[in-house]
């Protein structure tokens, strides 16, 4: 119960304790405290931003869908209509193609029957030089009226 | 137990010295053997059982506080940063509540003494006799456990504040603004004479009111914790009469005990919040 020199030491004893406090306890937890709380707050900003950017993504993948969408029915009626030019050029070429095959159709079916009408007419001159010749033979021989024969095929 | 030769008031009184190293009258330096001696060796002596636990404490305090803040990190804390934290932010909270001025070191300050003094009452709860008869085996005669009990823990403590009263009232007033507060009121009037007349009144007032800062932190946290070990003692008597009235004691230890567990915890935020208050009242201008 008596006031001596240990009053001395506990003021030295606690100027010391409350130094050592301020310079190693306090500072240093305060600072992490602070580094959290901004960290929290910083956080919190981030989901924030977050979810407004996912609703402006949100937002932004309608507006993707539906141009995408309006492409696609652009595309499939253009496909549509090309389909349709290329079946009308086919048509056309086919008419074409055909008109033409037809042409040369005609065109060789007439030499033809002008090949078979030569071959005829020389076969039926022959025939009649034959005949002729049959004829002329009992009378006269087919050197001496070779002229005549050619003249009546020409004519033929 | 105190033995059964020690009569009771020899028993309150070997509980209530301190072990004391010091100057005997007759010259020589060592450890008083009695509480006589003790008195005699007057101012140049030390109580080395309340330095030894009020060190100790305070350095367990520090130890792993500052174990905790070398660990802090801004991710998840742990158990013991945890607690740390949350008496930090308890104690920031008090000093941001009555603390309106800037300055770094009263937020350290109020959590040293709310931790320490808490600590050194903590000592009241564990049974008297316990560690003072751990210490008879050493061959320690005395052993005042708890430093709050020892008014020059208490008055250290109390004028380590009243010095940062003053510093701090000096130093953000100047001189001039501190003797003013002392002088000018709580009296003062237009007329400069009757001013005059007042100052030694004025002074008379203030002086007291700031002289009893100190001294009353000091004695309300001393008086309780002393009450308080006083009523322990005197209940650890009753085990030397007979067992009803042991069993009794034993009953009557555990309510104390109990209810000293508010008392010590409420004592350590009350003189916390004082030295805030009161540094708040230095830093603050009329």
């Amino acid at each position: 119960m008596n006031i001596n020199l240990t009053l001395i030491g506990q003021l030295l004893a606690f100027a010391v304790f409350v130094w050592f406090t301020m310079k190693f306890v306090w500072t240093p937890i305060m600072a992490a405290l602070e580094t959290r709380k901004k960290e929290i707050a910083d956080g919190l900003a981030a989901a924030e931003r977050g979810q407004h950017e996912q609703e402006l993504a949100k937002e932004r993948a309608k507006d993707v869908l539906h141009e995408a969408k309006a492409q696609a029915a652009e595309i499939v009626a253009q496909a549509q209509k090309r389909a349709a030019e290329i079946i009308d050029e086919s048509k056309d070429t086919a008419r074409v193609e055909g008109e033409r095959i037809i042409t040369a159709a005609h065109a060789e079916i007439e030499q033809e029957a002008n090949r078979a009408r030569e071959q005829l007419r020389e076969k039926i001159g022959l025939l009649a030089v034959t005949g002729a010749e049959k004829i002329l033979r009992k009378e006269i021989g087919t050197d001496a009226h070779q002229d005549i024969v050619s003249a009546l095929a020409k004519e033929i | 137990m105190a033995g059964d030769t020690l009569t009771s008031s020899g028993y309150i009184k070997h509980h209530l010295t301190n072990l004391t190293f010091g100057k005997h009258p007759d010259g020589s330096w060592g450890i008083a053997q009695s509480a006589a001696e003790a008195k005699e060796m007057g101012f140049w002596a030390i109580h080395v059982d309340t330095m030894f636990w009020s060190i100790g404490l305070g350095i367990f305090f520090l130890y792993f506080f500052s174990k905790a803040a070398k660990q802090a990190t801004a991710g998840v804390p742990g158990g013991l940063q945890n607690f740390v934290e949350w008496l930090v932010d308890f104690v920031d909270d008090s000093v941001r509540g009555s603390f309106s001025g800037r300055n770094a070191l009263v937020a350290p300050l109020a959590l040293t003494i709310f931790v320490w003094i808490f600590l050194q009452n903590l000592m009241d709860l564990v049974p008297v006799d316990v560690i003072p008869e751990l210490a008879k085996l050493l061959g320690i005669h005395y052993m005042k456990v708890v430093p709050s009990t020892d008014p020059n823990a208490t008055f250290g403590m109390a004028i380590g504040v009243f010095i940062l009263v003053l510093f701090y009232s000096i130093k953000i007033k100047g001189v001039g603004g501190f003797a003013g507060e002392l002088t000018l009121q709580p009296f003062s009037s237009n007329n400069t004479l009757v001013n005059i007349l007042f100052i030694p009144v004025n002074f008379v007032l203030e002086f007291v009111s700031l002289i009893a800062k100190p001294i009353s932190l000091a004695l309300r946290l001393f008086g309780n914790m002393y009450a308080g070990e006083m009523i322990f003692i005197l209940i650890a008597i009753m085990y030397n009469a007979g067992l009803i009235l042991g069993l009794f004691g034993g009953v009557l230890q555990l309510g104390w005990a109990i209810f000293h567990i508010l008392i010590i915890t409420l004592q350590a935020f009350i003189f916390m919040t004082l030295t805030i208050v009161y540094l708040d009242m230095a830093h603050h201008e009329h």
